[in-house]
């Protein structure tokens, strides 16, 4: 079925398909919609789910993982401060295996307060033990919110899908969507071996762990982080089946025979294709890669796809303050480094704060890799796109 | 549940807190607990909720458990949310016919927990009603992390973070008056206990609490010999003698209707108290006596209070 729906609305819908036994609920721009949608079909009797209205994301995360230890399948939603406030709690929930599936609506991060997109919060939590999936459009949005929930639920770890607020949370784009059945069937019902409510077998969860057995709790979930990749595909594979659209852990464009490549994620590469089918026009061999999975971070693959390339910028929508470039060149540059010819590699940090990347930005990246293919020469290997100059400020 | 108290026929009841926990001898929280615990009725299921603190990190050190139910510790500032999320889950489950029998959720948090860091927490789960209690070991301080103060912790008390110098002896402000906070939420039930004597009061208002549907409130004092300073000996004449000096009234409140629990047949002076524990050793010293009268004053203040309130 055919439909126009904003990206709240997408996922607001998946979750109402899904319909859970427990929402955690609590507003925050640009995902306030969720809830409120979700709010609309608890009141209209279409979904049976326990909605709980709580006080504070803290808590909204804090219902959600001891509803799921309980036995109930959660979900929640949540953007940039509120998922600062949740930190603690993200590793508790990876941590005690607790599949619960989170809509991350992406949204810079205080301080100055800023409530337009860039990727600072899901950035963030990139090392809590979260899978993260992210969405370049409204029918990704949907469709990755569905996948997200058998993925968690099999490798038992928790999942955020992504999607960039107000660019795709807001702009209302025509989706396709499954019949509920479809997504009752594609989900299944959560059945974990343990948990509170179990008659049989009680259990207890959260134990003071002393250093003789963390460490072994902490490699367990290494271990199923990297076993997600696995499951991650196999999840897509059944998904194209159901739905005709094909997911894999990142997306390749025009890659074929680039030369010229741009890594990025979210909505920016639908504005960074247009540029590379404007310089395909030109005769340029230009490429993108849209990561769509960055934890477990498909370091394997993404070098073999960027390997017979000789340029390419990494382009971050969070600032890191590592002072070595942005999360995803970090991973980008250490995927890389096995390889036995590696492409020049720069990094760009963009888009901070809701700013926009347009075609010709996208245009002049792919410019300035031309040239370091030509040249040789990299220049500034870290740099941040249409930077007033200090003069220009004064 | 029969009405008349019976402590031997309670004792015998299989414990739900077992022994070999790593609480301290003196410890006030395991007797608060296993009395709680004792309060459910045997056939009923509990999930048990506990905030990190002395108890968490006594009680379930892996792999092992002290208690015959099911547990889940998350954090130390959301005891009221996860109590929530639990009892949120056992509602979507028992309306899908996953779950068929009957559960009860029951929440431990310390002061820190419980008055502090948790209590927008606490807060939150008692406004939405949750059919759950929430339990207050109230020892006063900071006792995990090293008797820091808390906003429970007495005028004048020693600790870590207050402590008795030449300019400043103990911790400058009153207790925050919790229980009466909670009785502004306008819940179905909150009372004030201790693990005084036989247990009657304890037990009593647990089982209240633990039947009454909605969200309930147990605020418990709870001793700590590290913090307060005294032999693990005097546990129980530690807790007799901040009942019948009214530092620790027992009370309850029902739909609104406040009811003293208990009369002590002499007020004792609070001195008898406080000299009982080395956390107010100072205020004994010589040119401290004005701190005595403070404190008698400030004890004498919240029980008039309270018997008007009471009736009594």
């Amino acid at each position: 079925m055919s439909i126009c729906f904003s990206g709240n609305e997408a996922v607001a819908y998946a979750m109402k398909q899904i319909n859970p036994d427990v929402m955690g609920a609590f507003p925050i721009t640009p995902s306030t919609e969720i809830p409120e949608y979700f709010a609309q079909f608890v009141a209209n009797g279409e979904v049976n789910t326990e909605f709980v209205t709580v006080e504070s994301e803290h808590s909204s995360m804090s219902v959600c993982i001891a509803a799921e230890a309980a036995g109930a399948r959660s979900v929640c939603a949540t953007s940039s401060c509120g998922l600062a406030l949740m930190y603690e709690m993200l590793y508790v929930a990876a941590s005690d295996r607790l599949p619960i599936t989170l809509a991350c609506v992406n949204r810079a991060l205080s301080g100055p307060i800023n409530i337009n997109n860039d990727h600072s919060d899901s950035m963030g939590a990139r090392d809590t033990g979260w899978i993260q999936i992210y969405a370049e459009n409204n029918q990704e949005a949907y469709d990755n919110f569905i996948m997200s929930v058998p993925i968690g639920e099999s490798v038992r770890l928790p999942v955020m899908a992504c999607m960039d607020g107000f660019i795709t949370s807001h702009a209302v784009e025509n989706i396709e969507l499954l019949e509920t059945d479809s997504v009752h069937g594609f989900v299944g019902a959560y059945e974990p071996e343990n948990y509170l409510l179990k008659k049989e077998n009680p259990l207890a969860i959260g134990p003071y762990d002393i250093s003789a057995y963390y460490m072994e709790h902490k490699v367990q979930q290494a271990e199923a982080m990297k076993s997600a990749k696995q499951r991650i595909l196999e999840v897509g594979t059944a998904f194209e089946k159901l739905s005709g659209r094909s997911y894999g852990l990142f997306e390749e464009y025009r890659m074929e025979d680039a030369e010229l490549a741009i890594v990025l994620i979210g909505s920016s590469a639908g504005t960074a294709k247009e540029a590379v089918e404007n310089l395909r026009e030109q005769g340029v061999k230009a490429g993108l890669v849209k990561i769509r999975v960055f934890r477990p971070f498909p370091s394997e693959e993404l070098a073999k796809a960027l390997a017979n390339t000789k340029a390419v910028a990494v382009l971050d929508k969070s600032e890191g303050f590592s002072a070595n470039g942005g999360p995803v060149f970090a991973e980008t540059r250490s995927a890389l480094y096995d390889l036995k010819e590696r492409p020049y590699l720069i990094n760009i940090v963009y888009g901070l704060g809701g700013r926009d990347f347009k075609t010709e930005d996208a245009e002049k990246v792919f410019a300035r890799l031309a040239r370091i293919a030509a040249t040789g020469e990299t220049g500034l290997v870290y740099t941040h796109m249409g930077q007033r100059t200090r003069e220009a400020i004064v | 549940m029969n009405t008349v108290y019976d402590l031997k026929r309670e004792v015998e009841k299989p414990a739900r807190l077992t022994g070999g926990h790593r609480l301290c001898a003196g410890c006030g929280a395991g007797i608060v607990v296993s009395g709680v615990l004792r309060a459910l009725n045997e056939e009923d299921r509990a999930v048990v909720v506990n905030a990190t603190c002395c108890l968490e990190v006594s009680t379930f050190m892996y792999p092992y458990t002290a208690y015959t139910d099911s547990y889940i510790h998350t954090a130390f500032e959301n005891a009221g949310a996860t109590c929530s999320g639990v009892e949120a889950a056992y509602n979507a489950l028992k309306r899908r016919g996953k779950v068929d029998d009957t559960v009860k959720f029951i929440t431990f948090g310390g002061d820190g927990g419980t008055y502090d860091i948790g209590f927008q927490s606490l807060s939150g789960a008692m406004e939405r009603g949750h059919d759950m209690v929430y339990v207050c070991y109230d020892n006063e301080a900071y006792m995990n992390t090293g008797i820091q103060r808390s906003s429970s912790t007495p005028q004048f008390a020693r600790t870590t973070t207050t402590p008795v110098g030449s300019s400043r002896q103990g911790k400058l402000q009153n207790k925050k008056d919790l229980t009466e906070i909670l009785v502004a939420h306008n819940i179905p039930y909150a009372a004030q206990t201790a693990p005084m004597g036989n247990l009657k009061d304890l037990h009593t208002k647990a089982h209240k609490a633990i039947y009454t549907e909605g969200a309930c409130f147990l605020n418990i004092l709870s001793p700590c010999p590290r913090g307060w300073d005294y032999p693990m000996a005097k546990l129980p004449e530690i807790i007799k003698l901040a009942v019948d000096t009214c530092v620790w009234p027992l009370y309850e409140v029902e739909e609104g209707v406040w009811r003293l629990s208990y009369t002590p047949k002499k007020k004792l002076p609070v001195e008898d108290y406080l000299r009982s524990q080395g956390r107010f050793r100072h205020m004994f010293q010589k040119g401290n006596e004005w701190m005595l009268e403070e404190a008698q004053k400030y004890v004498d203040q919240k029980w008039e209070r309270l018997l008007e309130r009471t009736g009594g």
